[in-house]
């Protein structure tokens, strides 16, 4: 029945983990007594677990992101702490099995399930704002891909006490992530929890296609959408082309672990550079996946603080999409060392370093649109100064990493260890926080506290360089990524002021923790009345902050690309509409989160080789499915009185604030 | 009310709306076929990269029965027709008519998924199972895959039949038909590629 769980898969003689396990337990019954006590079981779910309003969700992923950016950190220091001990005769304090997970663990949820859940959390809120819809294509799907991925984190956070995760790096390279290597349960968590969460990503790809195609406000062609929602299309057919060669490598892992075949061992004709050929086909657009709408957000926030358009729109398009287009032609660059020949790598080196050339487009606009325009530093405009100048950098050493010369030296050393934290902290995390505190009043209604976000981005910046500059340079002296031990001793003060940068990166975590608490606890004087606290550019300030769960009580005609900004000059945006209508909506349905805890189960179950319960959670999911296939009271009308009442007490702010 | 409702006033119908959800379904629907249509061409390619690598196992010379594999093409292709008949009665608004003819859609597909099993058993009896060589993995992945969809979309069919004997044939039961339509003849196409690709290629 429960397969190969037994007791003993806890690891009780891991002071490290049982004492995280106590920590997380006792925590949780806080919470657990803490909703039962205020009595808000009922409010969490009918207002959060079963919503499809799309700005919700993207709240849920963005607090599901920072949730595991806590556990991600809590790796990173562990490692940082272990590389600063474990010089010469010291072992440090972990032991290499343990050591081996937690840099797996890093990497997978770093990527997985903070940077993926940060971008799809910014594109739920802003993209239907921005494009003038009420919601997305498919509601419903949108809660399932969401309860998909937070199933997909638990399934992860569980294999911390309940076996073991894989100890193989974040991409589990057969032959090593094979049976005969990884015989224990640790690759299979990886693989379940991947597949639960990609199909989620998947399914979050189609509807935001179809959104974006299909549901923009009247009048508003592509060429008018703003630069976000543009870099949000572009990612999103990167997901769909890209998740499924996921589904389909991690799947045929999964074939060789299960059932025995031999797609990438070493025995009866596998080939493992298949695997690894197949996940940078999907690794490699991934990185773009994610940077495409850190991008967007900082084209949304230089021109709103320079008070000026955005420099080259155009341009801005059509380097986003050839971004798209050229992050396929790339992934060879991962394993240059695998000996395709000097031609086949020529290219790749090439094809990589021709990305920069969109890239340093896009670096010239923002510039330009800077240039000579009036710009106010608020917290989200200090986040893009400094990715500008930490991305320049993971740009230039990246290219440097193309020429496959200098990658022979520096391939799986700590310079490229450095040079990816590089361009993800520099771009996606800079970006992602900026476009937090630049949108969080339009999802809230107050705007975030500045000091405290302002010493965030200082100790993020400072924290930044300090930790991953004495990684560059171990890099070039030699230092390989994932040493447990090491008995050079010049590495070692290096490694000591590199866990100095990550102590300050905490702090900055910290503060950005503490900016939350304080922003709420003053968010009366923080209000944000007009829904424009920024005297900002695009459709989204056009609504009321926080929006509206219609988002749009009357659907905005679009003329422009800069269509509030258009509307404040005409003074259009002071004007209440005269008549509402009623507005259809999506109703709230549980079926989402309850498929994707019998999917939780299902991979648990996969996991511990319990057929029978997966057969039962398999059937559940399922039922679920045909069950809501079956309802048919699935959207409702907003009366226009309603609607009306909304808007008036809305446009009566406004009134007072102008 | 005499009040300017041309440019500020949205019209009734699908701007008050924000839903038109026919069109966006099949739509997304296409979008989400060209997303297995992937997983098949991944598939595909794992399956060339392994095409010959029996490690001294049997080849596909040995083992495939094109004229059997010929007939379940045939089965898929007649049911991908009947399916089309279907979905013209489906125009032509004859529920009782459209329900008989996704019967005979299920019943042919039905033997399909029965003749290929069939096949599977058989093989592995002969100890050319899945485990045995990195081509039979592959051949196995490749056309198991093809065949679990199958049955996915015989799952599918009954609802249907059911959801048009419930609901007759009102705007959702017709687009859902519509989708799985698309789904029926995607996987007859990739099935003409599996017969193409794995059995044509492996005899010759």
């Amino acid at each position: 029945m429960l397969g190969k769980l037994t007791l003993d898969a806890v690891p009780w003689h891991e002071p490290i983990i049982m004492g995280t396990g106590a920590v997380v337990a006792l925590g949780g019954l806080a919470v657990l007594a803490a909703l039962t006590y205020f009595r808000l079981w009922g409010p969490l779910w009918r207002d959060w677990i079963t919503s499809v309003d799309h700005k919700k969700i993207g709240v849920m992923y963005i607090v599901l992101a920072l949730v595991m950016l806590l556990r991600g950190f809590a790796d990173a220091i562990m490692m940082r702490l272990q590389q600063a001990f474990a010089a010469n005769d010291a072992a440090g304090f972990l032991p290499p099995h343990h050591y081996d997970q937690i840099f797996t663990a890093h990497g997978v949820i770093m990527i997985f399930f903070v940077a993926t859940p940060l971008i799809l959390g910014l594109m739920n809120v802003i993209v239907p704002l921005q494009i003038g819809a009420r919601d997305v294509a498919f509601p419903f799907v949108n809660s399932l891909s969401f309860w998909l991925s937070a199933f997909g984190a638990v399934l992860v956070m569980a294999s911390m006490w309940i076996g073991d995760f894989a100890a193989t790096g974040w991409v589990a390279y057969p032959p090593l992530s094979e049976l005969g290597y990884s015989p224990t349960t640790g690759v299979d968590y990886y693989i379940w929890s991947l597949q639960i969460s990609g199909l989620g990503t998947t399914l979050t790809g189609i509807n935001f296609i179809v959104t974006i195609l299909r549901m923009r406000a009247p009048g508003m062609r592509l060429m008018q959408m703003p630069v976000f929602t543009w870099t949000a299309l572009i990612t999103n057919i990167l997901i769909v082309a890209v998740f499924p060669v996921l589904t389909a490598t991690l799947a045929l892992l999964t074939a060789d672990r299960y059932l025995g075949m031999h797609f990438f061992t070493n025995e009866l004709g596998g080939n493992a550079m298949m695997y690894i050929n197949l996940i940078w086909v999907w690794g490699h657009p991934e990185v773009y996946i994610l940077i495409l709408p850190a991008f967007g957000a900082f084209s949304e926030i230089v021109p709103t603080f320079s008070g000026k358009p955005l420099f080259g729109y155009k341009s801005m398009v059509y380097a986003t999409s050839s971004i798209g287009v050229l992050s396929f032609f790339v992934w060879l660059h991962h394993f240059f060392t695998m000996g395709s020949g000097a031609n086949v790598n020529a290219f790749f080196g090439i094809m990589t370093s021709i990305i920069s050339i969109p890239t340093g487009v896009k670096l010239f606009n923002w510039l330009f649109t800077m240039f000579r325009g009036r710009i106010r530093y608020h917290t989200s405009v200090l986040w893009t100064v400094g990715f500008m100048v930490t991305f320049a950098v993971g740009g230039m050493t990246g290219v440097l990493l193309a020429v496959p010369g200098a990658d022979f030296v520096l391939h799986n050393s700590l310079f490229l260890v450095a040079h990816f934290h590089n361009v993800i902290i520099g771009g996606v995390v800079f970006g992602c926080l900026a476009g937090i505190s630049f949108w969080f009043p339009k999802v809230f209604g107050f705007t975030l506290n500045e000091f405290w976000g302002k010493v965030s981005f200082w100790c993020w910046l400072v924290g930044y360089w300090l930790a991953f500059t004495p990684l560059y340079l171990l890099g070039f002296k030699g230092m390989t990524r994932r040493m447990n031990h090491y008995d050079h001793a010049d590495w070692h003060p290096y490694l000591i002021v590199a866990l100095i940068g990550a102590v300050i990166i905490g702090m900055g975590i910290l503060s950005l923790l503490i900016q939350f608490y304080v922003s709420i606890r003053d968010r009366e004087q923080n209000r944000d009345l007009t829904g424009d606290p920024w005297d900002a550019r695009s459709l989204e300030w056009g609504t009321a902050s926080p929006a509206p769960f219609y988002n749009f009580a009357v659907l905005p005609e679009i003329s422009s690309v800069e269509q509030h900004w258009a509307d404040k000059e005409s003074g259009r945006n002071l004007i209440q509409p005269t008549r509402y209508e009623d507005i259809h909506m999506p109703r709230n349905t549980g079926t989402g989160f309850i498929i994707s805890a019998f999917g939780f189960v299902l991979c648990f179950a996969m996991v511990w080789h319990m057929w029978a319960i997966a057969g039962v959670s398999l059937l559940g999911v399922i039922g679920t499915f045909l069950f809501r296939a079956y309802d048919r009271d699935v959207d409702y009308w907003v009366p226009a009185a309603e609607v009306e009442a909304i808007e008036n007490a809305r446009y009566a702010l406004l009134k007072k604030a102008a | 009310m005499s009040s300017p409702v041309t440019t500020i006033d949205a019209g009734h119908g699908d701007h008050g709306h924000g839903h038109d959800a026919g069109g966006n379904t099949v739509l997304g629907f296409w979008i989400y076929l060209m997303s297995d249509c992937l997983i098949f061409a991944i598939l595909f390619a794992t399956f060339g990269v392994l095409a010959s690598s029996y490690a001294g196992g049997p080849t596909g010379k040995e083992l495939f029965d094109l004229p059997y594999v010929a007939g379940e093409t045939l089965i898929l292709l007649v049911s991908s027709f009947t399916f089309g008949v279907a979905m013209l009665n489906m125009a032509a608004r004859k529920t009782e008519s459209v329900i008989s003819w996704l019967l005979a859609t299920f019943l042919l597909g039905t033997g399909f998924i029965w003749m290929e099993v069939r096949e599977f058993t058989h093989l592995i009896a002969e100890h050319a199972g899945p485990d045995r060589s990195a081509f039979l993995s592959a051949y196995f992945t490749l056309v198991g895959t093809h065949g679990l969809h199958v049955t996915a979309g015989l799952l599918w069919l009954v609802t249907m039949m059911h959801q048009v004997a419930r609901y007759g044939l009102d705007g959702i039961v017709r687009r859902r038909l519509a989708c799985l339509s698309l789904f029926w003849h995607f996987l007859d196409l990739v099935w003409i590629c599996v017969f193409t690709f794995v059995y044509l290629r492996g005899v010759l």
